[in-house]
């Protein structure tokens, strides 16, 4: 059974980011399984992408930090795998697509599911592209989610129809930790999602508290925080995980009460 | 398409000034991305593109040159994809961009043949041009390249050596990947994170290569040679003094290569080398190359 159903089950799902290896591989090692005492639905593992063009500054910056460190791609299927050891969250990997293509696309599917990876998300790969990934995903059994930005109804019903797992929806016309209020065209995007297929909706870029969690977990079945979890990495560094478990429990608590 | 503003990345700045003029004649809004190495490198190009009316950001991340110029343009387009239209400046980028653009300069090839046929009452035998994305490669291959007798030559910029880690010799050097919205060649680790490559030239200066370029060069059509910095100043410097043809420093890159082969080819052998840009913008940068400080 998948885990990421259940990630949506019973409650507005929290999905936490964090980008690999920052500041470290054995401190993302403790924050996985902290974000998800602390009530995250799922956590969003982001693999480290030295061009990361769907990421605003604040992950960007992370990513530049971890792969100066020495992070790659094999030393977080090893880290993975032993977070998997301490914690049954449902997990996903966030990158793009290169990474995935030079490690081998099947390989690279392979090693998720040895470690223990639900899902896959990668920004970079439209709709039209998918068959680059849905065959190994499927074969391996990891979902590949897709996302959806305010765009037509004949693109976003597209997507919707062939979603998995869950739908991701950016909140802004943009991309990660740009925020802008546009409630009232997130909400017709996902009637229209759920006229299309009936399948949890989750939506983030830009997300950094409580008050916006609450207004976006009105209308989504779940939501999403990176750039904020990230910028508490780069603040605190090596002690950065009390900080982590504190913010992701102070969402889940702020969006269960919707 | 009700689109009232364009961005465009630029390495350079040729591109970025034809985008710019462009939108000033239309009245339209123009924002330009160029690397903030490159904005001091083509000064001249920053100001020109100004006094055009766009507004230039100097990008600072990564390499802070054409490969994070792009990075941030298509991030712009993402913003503001309702009102934006991106112009992209060269054969690469996601479909349908690679052949927007060679349609666009696909015109080169065909002028040089039709110059050529009725000057030379024949084809060329070699064409060359600098490869950095390669849209003006491909402009003047694209016409020819049913013409199996005329061999393509595509130059890449080697910077300081093909054997060191300072070039931009995506073809000598790079792997298969897929970034930037294509799948092509590119400069890259084994974990496919994108290599910090090098060029004197800032046109030049980016880790990949058009997709339709790797194309030619997987079914053998095309050839690309490695040009390094000092062979390409030499070159520029040549083309100067012999011909009174002051070439952008990327086409010296294609001029460096036809004095290489030059001698081997025969007198009677017709070469077509592409100056694809004048080099007002790098004597700059030329003089600095050999150590004269000019004020510019």
């Amino acid at each position: 059974m998948n885990r990421i159903a259940g990630a949506f089950a019973d409650k507005k799902a929290f999905i936490p980011f964090i980008t690999a290896g920052d500041p470290n591989l054995e401190i993302t090692e403790k924050l996985v399984p902290a974000m998800a005492e602390a009530g995250a639905a799922l956590v969003e593992i982001g693999i480290p992408f030295s061009d990361p063009v769907a990421e605003g500054v604040v992950i960007q910056k992370a990513d530049e930090r971890t792969l100066k460190a020495g992070t790659t791609t094999d030393k977080i299927f090893a880290s993975v795998k032993r977070i998997r050891e301490k914690t049954e969250v449902p997990l996903a990997f966030t990158t793009y697509m290169n990474p995935i293509y030079t490690y081998g696309t099947e390989r690279f599917l392979a090693n998720c599911r040895e470690c223990g990876i639900d899902a896959l998300i990668v920004p970079d790969v439209p709709f039209e592209e998918k068959a680059e990934l849905v065959p190994y995903c499927k074969q391996y059994g990891i979902t590949l989610i897709s996302m959806l930005a305010s765009t037509s109804r004949e693109r976003i019903r597209m997507i919707a129809k062939e979603a998995e797992g869950f739908l991701y929806c950016a909140s802004s016309m943009g991309v990660n930790g740009a925020c802008s209020e546009n409630n009232t065209e997130l909400k017709q995007i996902l009637d229209v999602v759920k006229e299309e297929k009936q399948i949890p909706c989750a939506i983030g870029f830009g997300i950094s508290t409580a008050e916006q969690a609450i207004e976006i977990s009105e209308i989504a079945d779940g939501v999403s925080a990176g750039s904020a979890i990230v910028k508490l990495l780069e603040e605190y560094g090596e002690f950065a995980v009390e900080p982590v478990r504190a913010f992701v429990a102070s969402i889940v608590k702020a969006v269960a009460a919707v | 398409m009700g689109k009232i503003r364009v961005i465009a990345e630029t390495g350079a700045g040729q591109h970025g000034v034809a985008t710019a003029t462009a939108a000033a004649l239309l009245g339209m809004e123009c924002e330009v991305f160029m690397g903030k190495e490159d904005t001091a490198r083509q000064a001249l190009n920053v100001f020109r593109m100004e006094l055009l009316g766009a507004k230039v950001h100097a990008v600072t991340s990564g390499t802070q040159t054409l490969k994070d110029a792009v990075n941030e343009t298509m991030k712009e387009w993402t913003n503001r994809i309702h009102d934006t239209h991106y112009v992209l400046g060269s054969v690469m980028g996601p479909h349908p961009f690679p052949a927007i653009v060679r349609d666009f300069q696909k015109i080169i090839g065909e002028e040089v043949k039709a110059q050529m046929l009725a000057k030379e009452g024949r084809l060329p035998d070699v064409l060359l041009a600098c490869v950095g994305g390669g849209s003006n490669a491909m402009g003047l291959f694209y016409d020819f390249i049913e013409d199996k007798e005329v061999r393509l030559i595509g130059c890449e910029a080697a910077g300081k050596g093909v054997d060191t880690l300072e070039n931009a010799a995506t073809i000598a050097n790079g792997s298969m990947g897929i970034f930037h919205g294509m799948k092509s060649y590119f400069c890259q680790d084994e974990y496919g994170q994108i290599a910090p490559v090098y060029s004197i030239s800032a046109g030049l200066d980016y880790p990949g290569i058009g997709p339709e370029h790797a194309n030619l060069h997987d079914i053998g059509r095309a050839e690309y040679v490695p040009v390094t910095d000092d062979e390409a100043v030499e070159a520029f410097e040549y083309l100067s003094r012999i011909e009174g043809i002051i070439p952008a420093i990327e086409s010296a890159h294609a001029v460096a290569h036809a004095k290489k082969i030059a001698p081997a080819l025969g007198k009677d052998k017709i070469m077509v080398i592409n100056i694809s840009g004048r080099g007002d913008k790098d004597v700059a940068a030329i003089a600095r190359y050999r150590g004269v400080d000019i004020y510019e």
